[in-house]
């Protein structure tokens, strides 16, 4: 796998992180990845990342579990083996709609848990680069993808005067272990940038 | 602060279409009043005060709902809903004056009419009696004229008490004093308590005892537990269409600057997720009554399922589940105007469409049609509502500026 190199900023608070971004972007620097420690809103929307579309994948799991409910019931109870259960019709769909609806769920919850977890690269045996381990803590930190052009040292000077409290360059290895992502950030033109 | 367009101005084209729209139900109910009210058959009239009836009922509690909207948010410390606040705190204004209208026609049924009328069947206690209808004489206690008439004052009242009183303390975001730490915690404080009063006495009502009292004891020997709350999940998701009907058209206006995208998502949510909660109470109550198969409890949705009312029984079905489940659901939906603009007037037609079935369903068993009558008692409810809440948003500024909570709501992003 090839290894990259990496400038990463550290910020203390959202409010200079988010004009933060703005400039880096505007500065024509790709921005690889910013890990919080929580969810911050609107941040998506200020890297121009595209919609992610798990919801997508959600639903078409979701119908399969329908189908594979409502299938597999009325195969076997209204087709290939019918009973009578207190006089009900064979088909007895208002009965069965609690199972198809949590197969439902199941499918789906399960099938975005999986899905999530192979866009995020995450498995058991998949070993992860954390860039600053306080990310997780109370860190803003902001990983700047450096190419063979970047000048390191003007880019680290760069994000220390938009309010970085802490910068270093990191190598590490960027590539997706199946398929690939990264390809779908917007250009800064592209997108309307608001900063809160 | 930049000056923004805070003061709302009733429009001329809104005041002639809301007197349209009133004069036209006018019209339609004393023309109804002539063609069933005077009638000497007692069914003739009970048709024509059942339409009053669930009509104004219908819309009182939609208009309710703003004022549990308004309070829910508070309680919860919500500050997102805080730019377009004055909306349904204007919508609630309708509450004591449909209120007024439910109140006449309830007791016009309880009182005037009495024994006669079969809307009620327990008002007839020598009928029970001779038939040996045990079921409902054992709920005398409750299912009475006096009780009734209690009830009715105490549930209209306070829903317009409270209701007032937070449009009241909402009067002072308006005053610069807020911005004083001390004075906006007192604030806060006080709007808490106010709203939770209403919410426990929005329970005690909406929540329980009212649907039991004014809809579900049109079937007196039936019940269902899961009745009052699927009333109050239909006039929520109801309650809600229309407040974003009113957003969105201040919106098209040029008002409510600080409402956007963000503010219509949330409020889309709302309609999405409580038209699920209104389809798992239906099929709640739908799936163990089937399930049971007990003569008394099926009573009721026999000639739903079965009946004339089959086609209305599903099609509510359709329009408050099956659209809103797969229109809503996408995100890009419930950021689009047009589209919830769409889903609004859909859902708010369902549901009407629900309280019609759910009263007329019982009173008028031979036939089921949406005759001239439902549709022009709707608009004369409709044209008061548009005249009054616009009169009602005409009367303060649209934004309450010192609201501690409204930076968090400019900056709101879902």
């Amino acid at each position: 796998m090839a290894k990259k190199k990496f400038v990463v900023a550290a910020f203390d608070d959202e409010a200079v992180l988010f004009p933060a971004v703005k400039k880096v972007r505007m500065s024509g620097y790709k921005i690889h990845e910013v890990y919080t420690p929580f969810a911050v809103h609107g941040l998506d929307y200020a890297l121009g990342l595209r919609e992610t579309s798990i919801h997508t994948a959600g639903f078409i799991y979701g119908i399969t579990g329908t189908c594979t409910a409502l299938g597999g019931i009325s195969f076997i109870l209204a087709y290939d083996w019918p009973l009578n259960f207190g006089g009900k019709p064979a088909f007895a769909l208002p009965a069965w709609i609690p199972i198809i609806f949590e197969l439902t769920v199941l499918f789906s919850a399960v099938g975005m848990v999986l899905t999530f977890c192979y866009l995020c690269q995450l498995a058991p045996f998949v070993k992860k680069h954390h860039f600053n381990a306080r990310s997780s803590d109370d860190l803003f930190v902001m990983v700047i993808e450096c190419t063979a052009k970047t000048n390191v040292e003007d880019l680290k000077a760069f994000v220390t005067s938009s309010g970085a409290i802490e910068v270093n360059v990191q190598e590490a290895e960027t590539e997706w272990w199946l398929g690939t992502y990264d390809k779908d950030q917007r250009l800064i033109k592209d997108s309307h940038v608001e900063v809160a | 602060m930049v000056a923004i367009k805070e003061q709302f101005e009733v429009s001329a084209k809104m005041r002639t279409w809301s007197l349209a729209l009133m004069a036209l139900g006018a019209i339609a109910i004393i023309a109804g009043f002539i063609h069933w009210g005077t009638s000497s058959d007692q069914h003739q009239k009970d048709i024509f005060w059942a339409t009053l009836m669930y009509n104004s009922i219908f819309f009182m509690l939609i208009c309710n709902a703003s004022m549990f909207f308004v309070c829910a948010t508070t309680l919860a410390m919500g500050g997102w809903q805080t730019s377009f606040r004055r909306v349904p705190e204007a919508i609630s204004t309708m509450v004591p004056v449909f209120g007024l209208i439910a109140f006449a026609v309830l007791m016009y049924i309880v009182w005037g009419m009495g024994s006669h009328t079969n809307i009620y069947p327990w008002l007839n206690v020598q009928g029970l009696k001779d038939e040996g209808n045990h079921e409902v004489l054992k709920k005398l206690g409750f299912l009475n004229p006096y009780f009734f008439f209690v009830w009715t004052v105490l549930a209209i009242g306070l829903w317009s008490l409270l209701g007032w009183r937070m449009r009241k303390l909402s009067d002072e975001a308006d005053d610069a004093a807020l911005k004083n730490e001390e004075v906006g915690k007192s604030f806060i404080w006080r709007n808490t308590v106010t709203a939770s009063l209403f919410i426990v006495w929005f329970a005690l009502t909406v929540g329980s005892t009212v649907p039991w009292l004014w809809l579900m004891s049109i079937d007196a020997n039936w019940y269902s537990t899961m009745y009052s709350w699927y009333t109050f999940a239909s006039s929520f998701v109801s309650g809600m269409s229309l407040i974003a009907l009113w957003v969105i058209y201040l919106k098209n206006k040029g008002y409510l600057e600080y409402t956007n995208e963000e503010h219509l998502h949330d409020l889309g949510k709302f309609m999405f997720a409580f038209s699920i909660f209104w389809t798992y109470l239906w099929f709640s109550q739908y799936m163990l009554i089937w399930y049971g198969n007990i003569s008394e409890e099926t009573v009721y949705f026999l000639n739903r399922v079965k009946g004339v009312y089959k086609g209305i029984f599903f099609l509510n079905l359709i329009i408050n589940f099956v659209c809103p489940i797969l229109i809503l659901m996408k995100r890009s939906t419930k950021r689009n105007y047009t589209m919830v603009t769409f889903m609004a007037v859909l859902i708010l037609f369902g549901h009407w469409i629900d309280f019609y079935q759910m009263v007329m369903g019982s009173v008028r068993k031979e036939d089921a049609s949406l005759s001239w009558l439902d549709f022009g008692v709707a608009a004369f409810f409709v044209g008061t509502m548009i005249f009054f809440v616009g009169k009602a948003l005409a009367k303060k500024p649209l934004i309450p500026k010192y609201h501690p909570f409204l930076k968090e709501s400019v900056i709101h992003h879902t």
